[in-house]
């Protein structure tokens, strides 16, 4: 399988491991991730803030450049992936849309594509084909998968797992050999950028979804988005200090974990550049 | 809230209710306020009205409390209310709406509010420039704007050490065509920031 692979702004910084890890995971399974060329940012929560035309003309313009390939699309982040799919399904329903945007972008896109998240994709592949490439199954790791809110909301857009109880991280995750907890925060949002701009805000949102995993038992997390990561590991430590809590409980991407049981060289899979100690958790599997 | 005319402001504000309907392309005449939207919120205990007022304010017309309300600036956008609204309602997209509403009738967000345009202002200058999002030059760029010049000061050095900090941006070849969406768009929406 190939694809157009749109990699996302924080690529090469605060979502690096994932980067890293979906890269090495993908072509262990035979999928070939071919960059969009030129690729540029999508808009993400911003641009849905300013202008309906510019949050669908950013994410158009990499729909053209990825038309021109002739593949459909796929990308890793979360945030990424709902506004690729969002300007997708825009501008194949409304041609009156489809114009405009194309206008604004100096490029045409005819709406042939599908876009794929990474988690659609890999999740997609028979499962034993996955099972196959387990060669150190994760025993002993009790993971609470969180899906945040844009891989599966809303379902109009997203469509590929159900919305309130979603499963394809969950089930990848078994595949590896790990057990998955059924917790009632799997799609609880973790507030996204308001961290920068409100960070008193999204503590309490964070203590929630990190209070509820640490009671159903869980002792890591499994996400697919550079965002739910980055408030999840990095601002553990800030609701700790503002709440008064204790939590210790390591944020992995699936793709780390999926890469890790199927013996892939831990250094390509990033294991060791979290805030939250990796360590204990990773000992368990040896 | 002070006591309103309803009558008054329906008849008043009847452009702007119907103007609400027509961007978002949302049948907000059909909420029944039944609150499985503010049920599900997650932002909304730090909101000055929660979402399900949100929707009731716009069936009244109250165009001018409702432009300068927290709730439209900290909606995160999560579209749980949209995914669970039984009347079909994304009322995810009417807060996005109301959004663009006050950021062209000129309204500045009220307290909490201002710091998320502000975020978002910052976000899309660099993009505009680089053609990606600099992480680096928008934090810059917003504790400038917020006069916090300090502000998650604290993440930066530990970032930095984790490889997580780049302190140049990735640079899109074309950056120019980024730059020609944001001229083109705001040229077909008539001016604005």
């Amino acid at each position: 399988m190939k694809y157009a692979y749109y990699p996302g702004c924080s690529y090469h910084t605060s979502g690096k491991e994932y980067e890293a890890s979906t890269r090495v995971v993908a072509k262990n399974l035979g999928l070939e991730l071919v960059e969009i060329p030129d690729w540029s940012c999508c808009g993400a929560t911003a641009a849905h803030g300013k202008s309906h035309l510019l949050n669908v003309a950013l994410p158009a313009r990499n729909l053209a450049l990825a038309e021109e390939m002739g593949l459909d699309v796929t990308t890793p982040c979360a945030s990424c992936y709902q506004q690729l799919a969002y300007a997708n399904k825009c501008m194949i329903e409304d041609k009156k849309l489809k114009e405009k945007v194309n206008q604004v972008t100096g490029k045409t896109y005819n709406g042939t594509l599908k876009v794929k998240s990474i988690v659609e994709v890999i999740g997609s592949i028979a499962p034993e084909y996955i099972k196959a490439q387990i060669v150190k199954p994760l025993k002993g790791l009790k993971i609470a998968a969180y899906y945040g809110c844009l891989l599966v909301r809303p379902p109009k857009v997203t469509n590929f797992d159900d919305a309130e109880n979603p499963m394809f991280l969950d089930n990848i995750m078994r595949l590896a050999g790990a057990e998955t907890l059924d917790w009632p925060h799997k799609t609880e949002c973790c507030g996204g950028s308001l961290a920068v701009s409100n960070l008193d805000i999204v503590v309490k949102m964070l203590n929630r979804i990190i209070k509820a995993a640490v009671e159903c038992g869980a002792n890591c997390f499994v996400v697919a988005c550079p965002l739910c990561h980055f408030n999840l590991d990095m601002h553990q430590k800030s609701c700790n200090k503002m709440l008064g809590t204790s939590y210790t409980i390591p944020v992995f991407y699936f793709t780390q974990l999926l890469g890790l049981a199927m013996g892939l060289n831990q250094q390509d899979l990033q294991l060791g550049s979290h805030f939250t100690d990796t360590q204990k958790v990773l000992s368990m599997v040896g | 809230m002070e006591p309103i005319n309803v009558n008054q402001s329906i008849s008043k504000n009847a452009d702007f209710i119907e103007q609400v309907g027509i961007e978002s392309g949302q049948p907000v005449h059909k909420c029944y306020q039944c609150g499985k939207c503010t049920a599900g919120c997650p932002v909304a205990f730090a909101m000055d009205y929660p979402p399900n007022q949100v929707i009731r304010m716009v069936q009244l017309g109250l165009k001018e409390e409702l432009l300068r309300c927290n709730s439209i600036w900290l909606c995160a956008t999560c579209s749980t209310c949209t995914t669970r609204c039984p009347c079909n309602i994304e009322i995810a997209h009417v807060m996005e709406v109301l959004r663009v509403m006050a950021g062209r009738s000129g309204t500045t967000p009220p307290g909490k509010a201002k710091n998320v345009e502000l975020f978002y202002d910052s976000f899309l200058n660099t993009v505009e420039k680089y053609g990606r999002m600099f992480e680096v030059g928008t934090i810059l760029q917003y504790n400038l704007k917020s006069k916090k010049p300090f502000n998650n000061a604290d993440l930066g050095l530990p970032m930095f050490q984790k490889g997580k900090l780049k302190l140049g941006p990735s640079k899109v070849k074309n950056a120019n065509e980024v730059a020609r969406i944001f001229a083109e768009a705001r040229r077909m929406e008539g001016g604005g920031k």
